[in-house]
């Protein structure tokens, strides 16, 4: 049960910005600039940015919703997304999306831990500022994120078929869930 | 100077905002809303202190130092004092309640999960409602973003403190929205 009295049987996030939208319209503006607003990286792969991180947190309602989101948007290349989450260094990724994810898991950490060499690196491999601006961005928000959702314990389903259904919503993208009927 | 190249010479997250104007529209409108909104039971001091918190706990130098002189400026308060309920909180001259909602703004800083039903208790039991449980829930993992993205980046911040004192009326004042050239 979450800590405070949020809708019940609503999962996750949602949950939280039903019970306080005028907080949940501005973050629910902000993952849908950095999830799906113009960017020369992928939709696909700045979802999995974001499960990348929410795993490292051990966010299982983010991580688990937005592997399932990224899923949906690599289409036939979903397998990618479980193989970044198990071992991102073998996965099947390009070398400038591992330089990119690295950054991320280092964000994760702290912000102060990102160093000169691991910005140097991801550029060497073609990651423009922009590209590194958004990866330092969304794990940061990532970080925000997991610790609101957890932080407030909020409702986490266990069926993989709840996420499967989430996914093919968030793959269209974010708005604010419409408030419970009293 | 920052990792990346910002075109600007803004310190810390104005640097950044600048920068990426669209992605600065939600998070500024996140910490008016968060930080300043008056239909808030916790006093804009209160919140202030909080994100104040939280930032001296991920070292964040240019946060903690804004957001501790704006906390200065609202509870009346010299940066040395605001030093000392930083390094212990427990000891300051501060309400139960504020208190017990510090304690879960910490547990917030390591992860959404540090939070206990208990520690959620101990803050209902000083008289702290949902709703300023869920602010500062909130407020602590923004500011786990904030803090993130102002050092992922590697942002310069002024290192004479005097800038932050000086500036905080004028930021109490106009607030975070349309802040980043002022």
């Amino acid at each position: 049960m979450a800590h405070i009295n949020v809708p019940e049987g609503v999962p996750g996030i949602r949950s939280l910005v039903m019970f306080r939208p005028e907080t949940g319209k501005p973050l629910y503006e902000l993952a849908q600039v950095l999830l799906r607003g113009e960017s020369t990286l992928t939709p696909a792969e700045r979802e999995l940015i974001a499960a990348y991180v929410s795993y490292r947190n051990n966010c299982t309602f983010c991580y688990s919703s937005h592997a399932a989101a990224a899923r949906c948007l690599y289409e036939g290349d979903a397998g990618i997304v479980d193989e970044v989450l198990k071992d991102m260094q073998q996965a099947p990724v390009s070398n400038k999306l591992k330089a990119l994810l690295n950054i991320a898991g280092k964000v994760q950490i702290l912000g102060t831990e990102v160093t000169q060499a691991d910005i140097d690196a991801a550029r060497e491999l073609g990651a423009t500022d922009r590209e590194l601006h958004d990866t330092v961005l969304i794990a940061a928000s990532f970080s925000m994120f997991n610790r609101y959702v957890d932080g407030l314990a909020s409702l986490t389903p266990t069926e993989p078929e709840a996420y499967a259904e989430m996914g093919v919503r968030m793959a269209k993208g974010y708005t604010l869930p419409p408030q419970p009927q009293q | 100077m920052a990792h990346i190249e910002l075109n600007n010479d803004l310190p810390g997250i104005r640097g950044l905002m600048y920068y990426s104007p669209e992605t600065a529209a939600p998070m500024n409108a996140l910490a008016e809303l968060l930080l300043r909104d008056d239909d808030n039971t916790l006093t804009r001091g209160e919140r202030e202190l909080i994100g104040t918190y939280v930032s001296y706990l991920n070292d964040c130098f240019f946060c903690q130092n804004v957001h501790g002189a704006v906390a200065g400026h609202y509870l009346g308060c010299s940066m040395d004092q605001v030093d000392a309920i930083k390094n212990d909180f427990t000891s300051a001259n501060l309400s139960s309640k504020i208190k017990a909602l510090l304690v879960i703004a910490g547990s917030v800083q390591k992860g959404g999960k540090h939070v206990t039903p208990e520690q959620v208790e101990a803050a209902k039991n000083e008289g702290a409602t949902d709703k300023e449980i869920h602010d500062t829930v909130l407020i602590a993992a923004s500011f786990c973003m904030f803090n993130r993205y102002v050092d992922g980046l590697g942002t310069w911040a002024p290192q004479d403190r005097s800038f932050y004192i000086n500036r905080a009326p004028q930021r109490a004042e106009e607030g975070y929205i349309g802040s980043i050239l002022k």
